[in-house]
């Protein structure tokens, strides 16, 4: 995936225009993991919107597999910050919701997705409703319907963002072996640094709005990521040198964790 | 099982109860005129012994009753489907569905007898006309009430319009549409009596009236009686209604007790709400 040269502003009050991304550059090869990483209000939803092919951006470029995917919604499968799993489906009609959409067959849907309940931690919960599932549960059952879709990238928008710290840490850890498992190509939007430095290959850090990358940071560790990785005396050094690359703008809200949801750039 | 439902039933058939003895105290020791004010005794035997009349008029009345809410739902679903799709079309049409709803009956009645006569025609007109505006409001609040999110997520999933509204926006409205049928439930059998009472030949309405000519009082109240019930069991009739068509609420509760709850929704933290008030 290789975005080049967005930009993208919003009418705002006062009939001025907000620019919200200022020209960002990012690539992302096949089956690589990347996170992006900023401040809270930086316009990481903006450029989500532009990739996901919801909005179009005011310039640049996006390319999916050397395709031109902006105006598209068929390239990437996006899960949101909510799980947004539908209380009235079951599980597995919630994972099926997304082939559905595309006009699969709905039994073919279902027994498609069903085929994936083991793997994600799910087996047995097909026919459960999300109200009966823990919270780490949901949020597996969300990037399984993500999953699911089979297209080329994975938008992930701070999965876990809304997660208590333990099963965060146990999401991530099993995150990391569905990844290495499944050699997807990702893209994580997340507040959490370390977060980011366990799961990705790459950290790119987002400036404050109007947004351009302002760091790109190779993450060295081998695969597989295991709960050892954390223990790393790295670890602690790409901890420092993320956080250095958002301290130069004075970012606030980007310490671990914190995981705040609302205002991003030009969310309406 | 019992006791639950006992526990729900006891404060109404009390209050009903204390209600009925102050009655019956008032009408047998104060008023003692039964053309006035008969005792709840009097309006039961009264009631029993016209039991063949009073069923048929009120299988008339519910027959009215029913097809005109029928036709309310059906109009209203389609409207405030169209509502949903074009802002334009709401705009038009709110106003006209607020304006509909003050409407007086009362005034509204004849005019409809002298439209279409003493037949079925204005009963069903008249219930629409009744209940027509909590269904299609809270529908339309239904589907508006459809996350944001979650319709972005369709789009990403490539859905189109009507695959979003099917498949989102209205389940997700029938907790709403549930909620507008209840109240409007409440005015259908009302609006049928009230469109018999401005003319037609048979029905609980023209026999409440000829009945006050007659000053049988009695019979009234005992009209009265059977409207009131079946409101209430129409009224009830929701709930299982209700539960036929959203079974993954029954799983709401689960919530509570088998989850870590780290993210209980709105509806729960109300639920909870209640539990700590309730008493």
């Amino acid at each position: 995936m290789d975005v080049r040269g967005l930009t993208q502003s919003f009418p705002g009050p006062d009939r001025n225009t907000i620019e919200v991304l200022a020209g960002v550059d990012l690539a992302v090869r096949a089956g690589e993991f990347a996170a992006l990483i900023g401040p809270s209000g930086s316009g990481k939803s903006s450029l989500f919107n532009v990739i996901a092919g919801l909005d179009r951006p005011t310039g640049g470029e996006v390319l999916i597999d050397g395709r031109a995917a902006i105006g598209h919604n068929d390239l990437v499968s996006y899960m949101p910050q909510k799980d947004l799993l539908f209380p009235w489906r079951t599980v597995v009609a919630n994972a099926a919701l997304g082939l559905e959409v595309q006009g699969v067959d709905r039994k073919q849907a279902r027994a498609r997705v069903a085929g994936l309940f083991e793997e994600f931690g799910l087996g047995g919960f097909e026919r459960a409703y999300p109200a009966q599932l823990s919270g780490g549960m949901r949020q597996r059952a969300a990037l399984l319907r993500t999953v699911a879709m089979d297209r080329p990238v994975l938008l992930l928008d701070e999965p876990f963002g809304a997660l208590d710290s333990l099963t965060r840490t146990q999401m991530q850890l099993w995150l990391a072996g569905m990844c290495e498992r499944f050699n997807w190509t990702v893209l994580l939007v997340t507040h959490d640094i370390r977060e980011a430095v366990f799961l990705a290959d790459t950290v790119h850090v987002l400036s404050a709005r109007p947004a351009t990358v302002t760091a790109r940071i190779e993450v060295p560790f081998g695969r597989p990521r295991t709960a050892a990785t954390f223990r790393l005396g790295e670890f602690a050094e790409l901890e420092q040198a993320v956080l250095e690359a958002l301290g130069g703008q004075g970012g606030q809200g980007a310490e671990g964790g914190q995981g705040e949801g609302e205002g991003e750039g030009g969310n309406r | 099982m019992w006791s639950r439902q006992w526990r729900f039933l006891w404060p109404p058939t009390l209050l009903v109860a204390v209600l009925l003895l102050a009655w019956q105290g008032v009408a047998a020791l104060s008023v003692r005129n039964p053309q006035v004010l008969p005792t709840p005794g009097a309006v039961l035997s009264a009631g029993w012994g016209q039991r063949t009349v009073l069923w048929q008029n009120t299988m008339t009345t519910l027959r009215e009753t029913l097809l005109g809410f029928a036709l309310s739902l059906v109009v209203s679903w389609l409207l405030a489907t169209a509502m949903d799709f074009s802002g334009p079309i709401r705009r038009a049409v709110y106003p006209l569905l607020v304006v509909s709803q003050t409407l007086p009956i009362i005034v509204i009645a004849p005019v409809f007898v002298i439209w279409f006569g003493f037949g079925l025609m204005p009963k069903l007109l008249l219930v629409a006309l009744a209940t027509f505006f909590p269904l299609a409001a809270s529908l339309s609040a239904g589907f508006a009430a459809a996350d944001g999110d979650a319709m972005r997520l369709l789009r990403s999933m490539g859905a189109s319009r009507w695959q979003a509204f099917v498949k989102v926006r209205v389940p997700g409205a029938l907790p709403y549409f549930f909620t507008g049928l209840r109240v409007a439930i409440t005015y259908a059998v009302g609006g049928a009596v009230f469109a018999e009472y401005a003319g037609s030949i048979n029905g609980l309405g023209i026999y409440i009236q000829q009945m006050q000519d007659g000053f049988r009082t009695d019979l009234v109240f005992a009209s009265v009686a059977v409207i009131a019930l079946l409101s209430v069991a129409l009224f009830a009739s929701t709930f299982v209604l209700e539960r036929m068509v959203t079974p993954w609420r029954r799983h709401d509760s689960a919530q509570n007790s088998t989850r870590n709850s780290d993210r209980s929704s709105t509806r729960d933290s109300e639920r909870k709400g209640q539990h700590e008030w309730r008493r």
